[in-house]
């Protein structure tokens, strides 16, 4: 689960890592409000969407940045105006963007130097590691590709945590000294801390900043959650905004199932996350395009089928539908029943090829030849992806 | 005929009152693997009947074990406890430990990996659907089948398969009996990316395995895990290998299902994994229609037969 830059520095705030004043507005009514909160003097107006590449964005009114640097307050507020409820598109939201519904006021800050500071999962180790880097406000794949000595890493031994002389470690390699040093090691501390009581995937500051007056400020906040671990975080759960995720994927997780759409106009249905996976990779083989991966499990029931028959049409760009189910526990009639209910259901009138093999086979074939309905039956994998591909070209 | 567990093997079920555990119990009782005991916190010295079976069950994995000879537990406990239920297996000192859950938080398994490490239990999993090493039985009953993967479509053979994801074991093994060749033993290490028991690991079991002539491997996007498995081939292992990856047409940054499989950068791509297994001669599936093929191919070329 991802939360927005604002409800980042915030969650920094409580673990306290230091991040400039700052105030989030979600209408016009609020900005004055939330700029009276601030310092007099410069402000940074910052467009809140679950994506990189702001800064650099254009909306699709043509306003360009979705980042601006304002002298005024009544700069602020006037630029915040030009952003709020409309369209951001940056190099990570696709050509269709998305649609800016908070906007964050922080101070400007002094800056003296930018720094780079992750914390993440390292699964060689499977330990928690901790990224820095002097080359900060950059892009890091491109620092850890052209100057990778410029990267430091630290492996934390879970049993113990965060040992203070890995902390002098990046503090020394960071070249912090005097105050920075002292301000920078209490940092690292905090948020390995917020990293490890929140179950963070991942916490990253870039750039990381320091300021003529030996400050140590997190300038921007990125934080994602492991999604196993909300069962624990309830405070944390209350923070997902569901406008910035896919009204289908929504819906197919209240149904237990696991969907994320894609650009392709062939469907497919499939039990198993790596069958559903090489579903959508052996679509492509034979010259189509995957609209989604969808995983119905491995205990499927009627009622999840008939769920994710009604999340897949509802996906304008789908020509074409490929069940592919291996039972080996499930019952293959199970998932037949489920397809004719739906079909019946919701009036299908594309090409649907199904593939079923394993646990009851023969039953769950019959099922779908005495329905009456337009089924096209696929042996293997591969039979069943070459007819979908053919029935929609 | 197997790694790590055979027909002969005695395992007990923790979570075996919970409908998940009890449903696969049964059918692993049906199948004719040695099931001798439950662990419930709670109902010990209750019993999980089955048609003529007649399972103890204890309230822990240390008092299971030493009460009936169980070596191996298969863990079917839900998300919140299972961390614990592991860390229970290897206090109790047992040969292997197979967590089958899914939805365990990473943090939990980071500490579970470090506890566990210079213990004598090796974990596989979790998120996995366990282990299969088949009998000489029809339908390869007799066998010992520990988790959720299906018994029935095993034969009991000579051909090792490692594997991230469930369904794509039983693809692979499916093709594989269809053609009338058997397995030794088929492993699922599971979709988390924190696991226990790697593709590498299985590997060099296989590879040390004499009645093992030769392997699938499966992987997916994410880590480096078959990179590694795939260098070491290269340099160790003289049997056939054919290798399949899944998500070649994952969007980067978005997890497919699995908690791992995500791509985070160029070297944990489906097109880098597949570049590297060609490069270390690990024959590759075009498509998982194609495992036991791509199998068989690699036999031919070593000049080994399977059965």
């Amino acid at each position: 689960m991802n939360i927005h830059e604002y409800q980042a520095k915030a969650l920094f705030e409580k673990y306290g890592v230091p991040v400039p004043k700052g105030a989030p507005a979600k209408s016009a009514a609020e900005f004055d409000a939330a700029l009276a909160a601030l310092p007099d003097g410069a402000v940074m107006v910052k467009s809140q969407i679950h994506a990189g590449g702001r800064g650099k964005g254009t909306f699709t009114n043509g306003f360009k940045g979705g980042v601006k640097f304002c002298a005024t307050k009544a700069e602020a507020k006037e630029k915040a105006g030009a952003m709020l409820g409309q369209t951001l598109v940056t190099v990570q939201t696709g050509p269709a963007g998305r649609k800016v519904q908070t906007v964050y006021f922080t101070a400007a800050s002094d800056i003296k130097k930018e720094y780079y500071l992750a914390i993440l999962l390292d699964r060689a180790s499977s330990r928690p590691v901790i990224v820095a880097s002097t080359e900060g406000g950059v892009e890091i794949e491109k620092v850890a590709h052209a100057t990778p000595e410029k990267i430091t890493k630290v492996v934390v031994d879970p049993a113990v945590g965060l040992a203070d002389f890995q902390v002098r470690d990046l503090i020394f390699k960071l070249g912090f000294t005097g105050p920075e040093a002292k301000n920078a090691a209490k940092l690292i501390r905090n948020l390995y801390a917020c990293y490890w009581e929140t179950d963070a995937a991942m916490v990253e500051v870039n750039p990381l900043i320091t300021t003529p007056a030996g400050e140590v400020l997190a300038l921007d906040g990125k934080v994602s959650f492991d999604d196993n671990a909300l069962f624990r975080h309830p405070e944390i759960v209350a923070l997902r905004d569901l406008n910035e995720e896919d009204p289908k994927e929504i819906e197919a997780s209240k149904h237990g199932l696991n969907y994320i759409a894609l650009d392709g106009n062939i469907a497919c249905l499939v039990n198993g996350a790596g069958l559903a996976m090489s579903t959508m990779d052996i679509i492509k083989h034979f010259g189509g395009t995957p609209a989604n991966f969808l995983d119905v499990g491995g205990g499927a029931t009627r009622e999840q089928v008939v769920a994710a028959f009604k999340i897949i049409l509802g996906d304008k760009n789908v020509k074409g539908i490929l069940v592919n189910i291996f039972g080996g526990i499930m019952d293959c009639n199970v998932i037949a029943q489920g397809i004719v209910d739906a079909v019946k259901e919701v009036g299908l009138k594309l090409p649907l090829v199904v593939r079923l093999e394993g646990n009851n086979v023969v039953a769950g074939k019959a099922t779908l030849a005495a329905s009456g309905l337009k089924v096209v039956a696929g042996d293997t994998m591969a039979d069943a992806a070459q007819k979908i591909v053919k029935l929609v070209a | 005929m197997s790694i790590l567990i055979t027909p002969a093997t005695k395992i007990l079920i923790q979570g075996i009152t919970g409908e998940f555990g009890a449903r696969h119990t049964r059918l692993s009782l049906d199948y004719g693997t040695q099931v001798v005991a439950g662990v419930t916190p709670g109902k010990g010295g209750q019993f999980f009947e089955h048609g003529a079976h007649r399972v103890p069950i204890f309230n822990s994995v240390a008092d299971a074990a030493k009460a009936t000879g169980a070596t191996v537990s298969a863990i079917f406990v839900p998300p919140p406890f299972a961390a614990d239920a592991i860390l229970e297996c290897a206090d109790a000192g047992l040969d292997l430990a197979v967590a089958i859950t899914e939805g365990i938080p990473i943090r939990d398994m980071v500490r579970v990996k470090r506890a566990m490490q210079g213990r004598r239990t090796r974990l596989v999993g979790p998120n996995c659907p366990g282990m299969v090493s088949p009998g000489p039985g029809k339908d390869s009953h007799g066998g010992c089948r520990i988790g959720i993967a299906p018994g029935y479509i095993n034969k009991q053979g000579h051909v090792g398969v490692v594997s991230r994801s469930g369904t794509l074991t039983y693809e692979a093994v499916f093709q594989l009996t269809t053609k009338g060749i058997g397995q030794s033993t088929t492993v699922g290490i599971g979709g988390d990316p924190v696991n226990g028991t790697s593709h590498l690991d299985v590997i060099k079991l296989f590879n040390a395995d004499p009645d093992t002539h030769g392997i699938i491997l499966i992987g997916e996007i994410g880590g480096n895990a078959e990179v590694e498995a795939a260098r070491w081939i290269k340099a160790n292992c003289q049997k056939p290998v054919a290798g399949f990856i899944a998500g070649a047409t994952a969007p980067a940054g978005r997890r497919m299902g699995h908690a791992g499989a995500i791509v985070g950068g160029a070297e944990d791509t489906a097109a880098a994994k597949i570049a590297v297994f060609k490069e270390c001669g690990i024959e590759v599936a075009i498509t998982p229609s194609d495992m036991a093929d791509a199998l068989l191919r690699a036999a031919k070329a070593r000049g080994v037969t399977l059965s």
